[in-house]
C-alpha cells in the first residue's frame, strides 16, 4: 500500500528499456489501441461533429448532407422556444429533487443497511434490483401500475380515498416521474454509499464513540465528512443522468400531458424523428452536450478538485 | 450527453452513408428467377386484417417460389417513428403502408419511393378516384390504396338510450347538448387518447372543415396562415367541448389501443363514444369486450353557420407504396394485394372499406355500409391533417390541439403556433 503513496513514480519501469524494444512497445500499444480508437472516432466523435455541423442548417434529414445554411437560426429559435424553457425548468426541478430527496434517502437506506441486522444481504439485493431492469421495462411496468382506471396504485389507494391521476395530470406528472426515477436509482446510489461507508475505518467511529459522540453526532461529524468524495461523485452522476433523461419519460408520458413532463432529449426526439427537422433537433443535442460538458468541467474543477488531488494519498491511510 | 447526441447523429451519419444499398440482384438472364426477400412494413395490428394479410403473403409466396416476404407489423405511433427513422437513413422498406399526402411527398422528394405509374397503368381504372387520390402526386402514381374511409363518431346505443337520446345529433349544438345529457345520466360521454395526439386533432380538423370549409384547409397548406378567424373559431369550439369535461378520467395519459386506452374504454362500455376512423370497430373488438349490435355510427355534425358542407368528409385510408430500390416483385405484390378477388375478402371481413369500383357489395357490417355510403356521396375530401401537411406542420397541429384540449393554450395561441411552424418549414 505504501508504494502507492509515491504516485506517478511507482508507475515507472525499474530501468529504461533499450531503444529498439521501446519502439516495438509503441507499435503494440498502437495496435491494441487502434480498434477502440477507430470505434470511438466513428461512433462518438464523428456523430458529434456531424450533429454540430447539421445544427446550423435547415434540414429534414433526407438525402446526403444538408445544404440550406441558416447560421445560428436554429439556436435563436431554440432559446426563444417556450418548450425549451419548460424543459430547462423540468431539469432544474428534477435535479433539485434528486439532490435534496433521492440522494439523502439513498444515504439513509445505506446507513440503515450498514447496521448488523437479519436479512441484510437480501435487502441490499432487493433494493439494488430495480437498477438492473432496463428503463423501458421500468417504464412499461409503471405505466401499468399508475394507470388511472385499472392501475394497481389507484386500486390500493382507493381504499383510503387517495387516488391520483399520476401521469395523466400536468400537476402530478413530474412528481410521479420522480417517484419512478427514485424507485429505479436509489438502490444504485445506496450501493455507492455502502461501498464508501465500508471504506471508513471503524477505528474512527469507535474513537468518536469513546469520546462520547452519540449516533447522530458520529454520523454528522465523522461518517458524513468522510463520505464526502462518494457523495460528490453520486451527485455528479445523478445530474448528468437528469440532463440526458429520455427513456423513462418517453415510455411513461411521451413528454405529456401537453409538454408538462418533457425533457430536452424528448423534445429533440420529437423534432428530429417525428417532425423531420433534423437541423433543429441537432441544435438541441448540441445544447445538451454543451450543458453536460460545462457542468462536468466546472464540477470537476471546483467541487471534486480535492477528491481528485487526494486520490493518490488518502488510500495510504488504510492499512 | 453522448448517448442522446448519438441518437440524432447516427441517423445523420447513416443518411450520409446509406442511399445506394438494398438493391436486389436482377434476374440472371436464364433459368429460375433470383431469390428475393421483400421487406413489408404495415400497421394492421388488429384482426381480421392482421391474419388476412399474413395469409395473402403466404399465398403470394406459394405463387412465387423465389420470393420470401418478411413482414414487420408495428402499432401506429411506433410505425410512424420507425418509418421516419429508416427513411432518414436513406432507405425505405420494399413495400410499406402509407397514408399518402405530405408525408409521402417528402419521401418521394427524397427519392425513396418508386414511381409505379407504368407498372400499374393496367389496373388504375379499377380503383375509385377518391381512394387513389392520396397516392397520386403531380400526375404520377406512388402507391395503391388498400383502404379508404372517413372519421366519424362511433357510439354506444345503449348508453345513449340511458341518457334519453333517441336520435344521434345532426348539429354541433345538439351534440354539445347530448354531451351534457350523457354527463347528467352519469355516463362518460367521450373516450380520448390524450397521450397520443392524433385522435385529438380529429376534433379541430373536423370543426375547421365544417366552419372554415375544405378550401380554407387546402389554402392554409399553401399560405401557411392558420390564424384566420374561422380557424380560431374552430379552436373555440374544441375548447367549448373540452370545457364540458366530456372525457374519461385520466384521458391526458391514455393511449389509443392499449388495455386502458380510448378504444378499450368505449369497447368495455365505459364511455359513450369516440371520434375515430373506419378501423374503430375492429380495434374495439381487439382491445376490449366489444359492443356488438350496440355499436352505432353517426357522421360529424354540421356546424350552424359554417362554410363547410355536411357532405364534406375528413379521413383517410391506407395504401402500399414501393421503395425505390425494391425488386420488381414488390410491385407485383402490391397489385396482388389490391386485386378484386383478394381485396374484397378483406372488405367482407369488415377490416377495410372498398377501394375498387363495384366492391361496395362486399361490405356486410351495417355501420361500415353507412360509412361507405357517406364516402361515396362525399362532396369533398380532406386527408388527416398530420398526413396531408409536411410532418413538422402535421405534428404541430396534433400538439397544439392537445394543448388546447388540456387547457394550456388558447385558440388564438394555437393558430399562431401552427402558423409559426408552417412558416419555418416553408422557409
Amino acid at each position: 500500500m505504501t508504494t502507492l503513496a509515491k504516485g506517478p513514480e511507482a508507475l515507472r519501469l525499474p530501468a529504461p528499456a533499450p531503444a529498439p524494444r521501446r519502439r516495438g512497445r509503441w507499435v503494440s500499444i498502437a495496435l491494441f489501441l487502434l480498434p477502440a480508437l477507430v470505434l470511438f472516432l466513428m461512433l462518438v466523435v464523428a456523430p458529434m461533429l456531424v450533429a454540430l455541423y447539421a445544427s446550423v442548417f435547415r434540414w429534414n434529414g433526407f438525402g446526403g448532407l444538408p445544404t440550406d445554411f441558416i447560421g445560428a437560426d436554429n439556436f435563436t429559435r431554440l432559446f426563444r422556444s417556450e418548450i425549451f424553457a419548460q424543459d430547462m425548468g423540468h431539469l432544474l426541478v428534477l435535479v433539485a429533487l434528486s439532490v435534496c430527496v433521492q440522494l439523502p434517502f439513498s444515504l439513509a437506506v445505506a446507513m440503515l443497511l450498514n447496521q448488523r441486522m437479519r436479512g441484510r444481504a437480501l435487502y441490499r439485493v432487493l433494493f439494488f434490483a430495480p437498477y438492473v431492469l432496463s428503463e423501458v421495462i421500468t417504464g412499461v411496468l409503471f405505466s401499468l401500475i399508475l394507470a388511472p382506471e385499472s392501475g394497481l396504485a389507484n386500486r390500493l389507494l382507493a381504499v383510503v380515498g387517495l387516488e391520483s391521476e399520476w401521469l395523466a395530470d400536468p400537476g402530478t406528472v413530474m412528481p410521479s416521474i420522480f417517484l419512478v426515477m427514485t424507485w429505479k436509482y436509489f438502490g444504485f446510489h445506496m450501493m455507492i454509499y455502502l461501498a464508501g461507508r465500508q471504506n471508513i475505518p471503524n477505528e474512527l467511529i469507535e474513537a468518536a464513540q469513546i469520546d462520547g459522540a452519540t449516533g447522530w453526532r458520529t454520523f454528522r461529524h465523522v461518517t458524513l465528512p468522510l463520505l464526502g468524495p462518494t457523495i460528490r461523485i453520486s451527485v455528479f452522476l445523478s445530474v448528468i443522468y437528469t440532463i440526458q433523461l429520455f427513456d423513462l419519460v418517453w415510455i411513461l408520458t411521451g413528454g405529456g400531458p401537453s409538454h408538462s413532463s418533457e425533457t430536452m432529449a424528448v423534445t429533440m426526439m420529437d423534432w428530429g424523428f417525428k417532425r423531420s427537422q433534423v437541423g433543429y433537433a441537432s441544435a438541441i443535442s448540441v445544447v445538451m452536450f454543451a450543458l453536460s460538458l460545462v457542468f462536468a468541467l466546472v464540477y470537476q474543477r471546483f467541487v471534486m478538485r480535492r477528491d481528485l488531488e487526494g486520490a493518490m494519498t488518502s488510500q495510504g491511510g488504510r492499512s | 450527453m453522448k448517448r442522446s447526441l448519438v441518437l440524432v447523429a447516427t441517423a445523420v451519419l447513416l443518411a450520409g452513408c446509406g442511399g445506394g444499398g438494398g438493391a436486389q440482384a436482377p434476374q440472371d438472364g436464364s433459368g429460375a428467377p433470383a431469390k428475393v426477400t421483400l421487406e413489408w412494413w404495415h400497421l394492421s395490428t388488429a384482426d381480421p386484417i392482421k391474419s388476412l394479410w399474413a395469409q395473402r403473403a403466404k399465398e403470394f409466396e406459394a405463387a412465387h417460389p423465389n420470393v420470401t416476404i418478411k413482414a414487420t407489423v408495428l402499432e401506429n405511433e411506433a410505425y410512424k417513428a420507425k418509418l421516419t427513422t429508416i427513411t432518414q437513413s436513406g432507405k425505405a422498406p420494399d413495400v410499406f403502408a402509407s397514408w399518402g399526402g405530405g408525408v409521402l411527398r417528402q419521401q418521394v422528394d427524397a427519392g425513396l419511393v418508386k414511381d409505379i405509374s407504368g407498372d400499374v397503368a393496367d389496373v388504375l381504372p379499377t380503383f375509385t378516384p377518391a381512394a387513389l387520390s392520396a397516392y397520386q402526386l403531380d400526375g404520377k402514381t406512388y402507391g395503391l390504396p388498400t383502404d379508404i374511409g372517413l372519421v366519424g363518431f362511433w357510439y354506444n346505443k345503449k348508453l345513449f338510450g340511458k341518457a334519453g337520446i333517441t336520435e344521434p345529433p345532426a348539429t354541433w349544438s345538439a351534440f354539445l347538448e347530448d354531451v351534457g345529457k350523457l354527463k347528467a345520466a352519469g355516463v362518460t360521454p367521450i373516450a380520448l387518447a390524450g397521450k397520443e395526439k392524433w385522435p385529438g386533432h380529429y376534433y379541430w380538423a373536423y370543426l375547421a372543415l365544417r366552419i372554415a370549409g375544405l378550401d380554407a384547409l387546402k389554402q392554409a397548406a399553401v399560405d401557411h396562415d392558420f390564424t384566420k378567424p374561422d380557424f380560431v373559431a374552430a379552436g373555440q369550439q374544441v375548447k367549448a367541448l373540452a370545457d364540458l369535461q366530456p372525457f374519461q378520467r385520466g384521458f391526458l395519459g391514455a393511449a389509443y389501443s392499449t388495455p386502458d386506452g380510448q378504444s378499450a374504454t368505449v369497447s368495455n362500455g365505459k364511455a359513450a363514444m369516440e371520434l375515430m376512423g373506419q378501423w374503430a370497430p375492429s380495434v374495439q373488438t381487439d382491445s376490449g369486450k366489444g359492443l356488438g349490435d350496440d355499436l352505432g355510427f353517426f357522421p360529424f355534425p354540421a356546424v350552424e353557420g359554417g362554410k363547410g358542407s355536411i357532405g364534406d368528409a375528413f379521413g383517410g385510408g391506407g395504401g402500399l407504396a414501393v421503395g425505390t430500390d425494391a425488386p420488381k416483385e414488390a410491385v407485383e405484390f402490391v397489385k396482388f394485394m389490391t386485386e378484386m378477388g383478394n381485396h374484397s375478402k378483406a372488405v367482407a371481413s369488415g377490416g377495410v372499406l372498398p377501394v375498387l369500383k363495384g366492391e361496395e357489395g362486399a361490405v356486410t357490417d351495417p355501420n361500415l355500409k353507412q360509412v361507405a355510403t357517406l364516402l361515396a356521396g362525399a362532396g369533398g375530401y380532406q386527408l388527416y391533417l398530420d398526413q396531408a401537411y409536411p410532418p413538422a406542420v402535421g405534428q404541430q397541429v396534433n400538439d397544439s390541439v392537445a394543448e388546447l384540449i388540456a387547457g394550456t393554450k388558447t385558440p388564438e395561441e394555437v393558430g399562431r403556433d401552427i402558423t409559426e411552424v408552417a412558416k419555418s418549414e416553408a422557409g
